[in-house]
């Protein structure tokens, strides 16, 4: 097969590559002035055309997105850039962020055109300070060099990005909890309709965008949809719904591999390749017993589920609720997946904003259940117990405002249905694998 | 004697022209708070939202819901060291890592150690998971974290 040349991240092992000067030198913003002579709806129409789908995890084709708002509205429009990156095992905007700032802002003023909005809030996760004094730099850098404020380079536009930074929430990262944030308020998701396209940020028409989706637009201005197209997995014929996965796409793999990493390749590559050709296999020559496809609130394939194309409908296919953010977890065979459940549960709990009953009290309860059989005390109908609750909580059942909830389901229901000799084997041992730490957070 | 110096209101004000409203200033002007003076007191709760037009306990609301912000009977260290305890870093020691430090330091994890300086806290995901265990100081990332490496870090704060 042949190599894949990085577009995402071609500069990020350059020295300097986030500043402007070197942006520049490779070509950035070189088009720029072009791109804003051109109408809005041509940029939203490219965009459309070349199938971009959302990489914050729920794929959905983001110039489609941007046709909702509402034609010639009078008022304000914003953009609200989602860099509230929390799903467990998910870093891929921390390196766009810190290594290639101004390929996202120029995905930013592009996308901005395209929706005329004159103002962008970038949302982040207050835990990467790192990304926040870097693009506060490379903010300032286009503000001096009049690439942002008003009038961009003589084509009339105006545009300011402001930095918002979190608070350690993980239900930002939720599009309407993220408006909700940004307005001073707890992060409790708003009930759809209205979408944020029709009344989002401050009530104005908004869209939410996540940093490598903006980053995508940028390089499908430069290099066209043909481009974009000839990368990646067309649409399934047998499937009319299904709009494909084209482009390219950055994959984390972390956990019991021998090399961590993010690698840029196109979309559809397979987990055993991810875990065999670019993170040096599973650790300590051991086998990988269970992979998490894309964060962990996609579920987990087992062992024999690892030539699953990681594209947007491939882990559906074997019943994890979707790519996500394309963050591949591995878990080796000398881990109890008791264990691994438990800390996606336990995630799950603390992370709940509390808003909907079923979220709020199952997230706690299959904690719970899970605590009971870690200590030794499970009984056998708690496996039944567990996909009982798991079963009633979310977006898909319709019992939950957001999908946080279907999330914090999907690694239980995945890791009882695939792995239940495992669960049932550790019940009947009685053993108990609560760590010291584990108590000593408990008590906290 | 107000709670926030006037060069803090300063800076709170400074971030009203970011938003159409003041109200989107309670996670700055939080911020800004917290960061100064390591706790958000109740005092300053009610000036806060003075200065944004709202109620105390709109202010109060929004800060109690991020798990974040220490209020004054438990306030921060001088540092403050998160310990990431999700997947990734689970399954490569960072549960371990966490309980050694807080025994080194004789200290429990939201808390802070006797001289002040450093207070521990475990995090969800910090979004270092190549570089599990990693933690976090003040904002600043650290990967591939071992006891020995985490405890000269600190020692050197």
């Amino acid at each position: 097969m042949a190599t894949f040349e990085p577009v995402l991240f071609a500069r990020i092992n350059k020295s300097d590559s986030a500043s402007i000067r070197s942006y520049q030198a490779d070509g950035g913003y070189s088009r720029l002035k072009e791109f804003l002579s051109m109408a809005p709806g041509d940029v939203t129409n490219i965009v459309k055309d070349s199938g971009l789908r959302g990489r914050g995890g729920a794929g959905f084709p983001t110039g489609l997105k941007w046709t909702f708002l509402p034609k010639d509205h009078p008022g304000p429009i914003y953009l609200a850039i989602n860099a509230d990156e929390s799903e467990p095992g998910t870093f891929n905007n921390r390196y766009l962020m810190e290594k290639d700032p101004h390929q996202l802002i120029e995905g930013i003023i592009l996308a901005c055109h395209a929706i005329r909005s004159n103002r962008a809030y970038l949302y982040l996760r207050y835990e990467y300070g790192t990304s926040y004094r870097t693009l506060d730099a490379a903010i300032r850098e286009c503000h001096a060099a009049g690439i942002l404020g008003k009038n961009i380079l003589g084509t009339g536009f105006d545009l300011d990005i402001i930095l918002h930074r979190g608070a350690g929430a993980y239900i930002c990262g939720e599009e309407t909890g993220l408006i909700e944030s940004l307005e001073g308020k707890r992060a409790w998701p708003r009930i759809k309709p209205p979408f944020p396209a029709i009344e989002g940020l401050f009530r104005k028409p908004t869209i939410v965008n996540n940093v490598e989706t903006l980053c995508c637009v940028t390089h499908i201005l430069y290099r066209g949809t043909e481009w974009f197209k000839s990368i990646g997995v067309p649409p399934d014929p047998s499937n009319p719904r299904d709009p494909g996965s084209y482009g390219p796409k950055l994959y984390c793999i972390s956990g019991h591999v021998n090399r961590p990493c993010c690698v840029e390749l196109p979309l559809g590559v397979t987990a055993r390749e991810l875990i065999e050709e670019h993170a040096g296999g599973v650790w300590k020559g051991r086998k990988a017993k269970a992979v998490v496809p894309g964060g962990i609130s996609m579920g987990f394939l087992s062992d024999k589920e690892l030539d699953t194309k990681l594209d947007f409908a491939g882990p559906g296919k074997v019943g994890c609720l979707g790519l996500g953010t394309a963050a591949v977890v591995v878990v080796d065979d000398h881990t109890s997946m008791v264990d691994v459940l438990h800390n996606c549960c336990r995630f799950m709990s603390h992370e709940s904003c509390g808003q909907c009953t079923p979220c709020r009290e199952g997230t706690h309860w299959m904690t719970k259940i899970l605590d009971r059989i870690r200590s030794g005390n499970g009984r056998t109908e708690d496996l039944d117990l567990l996909l009982e609750v798991a079963g009633s909580m979310g977006i898909i059942p319709g019992t939950t405002i957001c999908g946080l909830s279907d999330g914090a389901a999907w690694p239980v229901k995945n890791a009882i249905n695939k792995f239940r000799p495992e669960f049932e084997d550790y019940i009947r041992s009685r053993k108990s694998s609560i760590t010291s730490a584990q108590k000593m957070m408990a008590a906290h | 004697m107000s709670a926030l110096s006037e060069e803090l209101r300063q800076k709170i004000k400074a971030e009203f022209p970011k938003y159409p409203n003041k109200r989107a200033v309670t996670l700055p002007a939080l911020h800004l708070v917290h960061d100064t003076l390591r706790a958000v007191s109740r005092e300053a709760i009610v000036e806060i939202a003075e200065l944004l037009e709202l109620h105390p306990s709109e202010v109060h609301d929004t800060m109690t819901f991020y798990n974040f912000f220490k209020e004054e009977d438990n306030p921060l260290g001088k540092h403050r060291v998160w310990f990431c305890r999700s997947i990734s870093c689970a399954l490569r020691g960072g549960e371990e890592l966490l309980e050694s430090v807080c025994h080194r330091y004789g200290v429990h994890p939201g808390h802070t150690t006797p001289d002040g300086k450093f207070t521990v806290e475990f995090a969800e995901c910090l979004g270092a998971c190549e570089g599990a265990p990693c933690i976090l100081v003040n904002d600043v990332c650290h990967m591939d974290m071992t006891p020995e490496s985490t405890s000269a870090l600190i020692d050197k704060l």
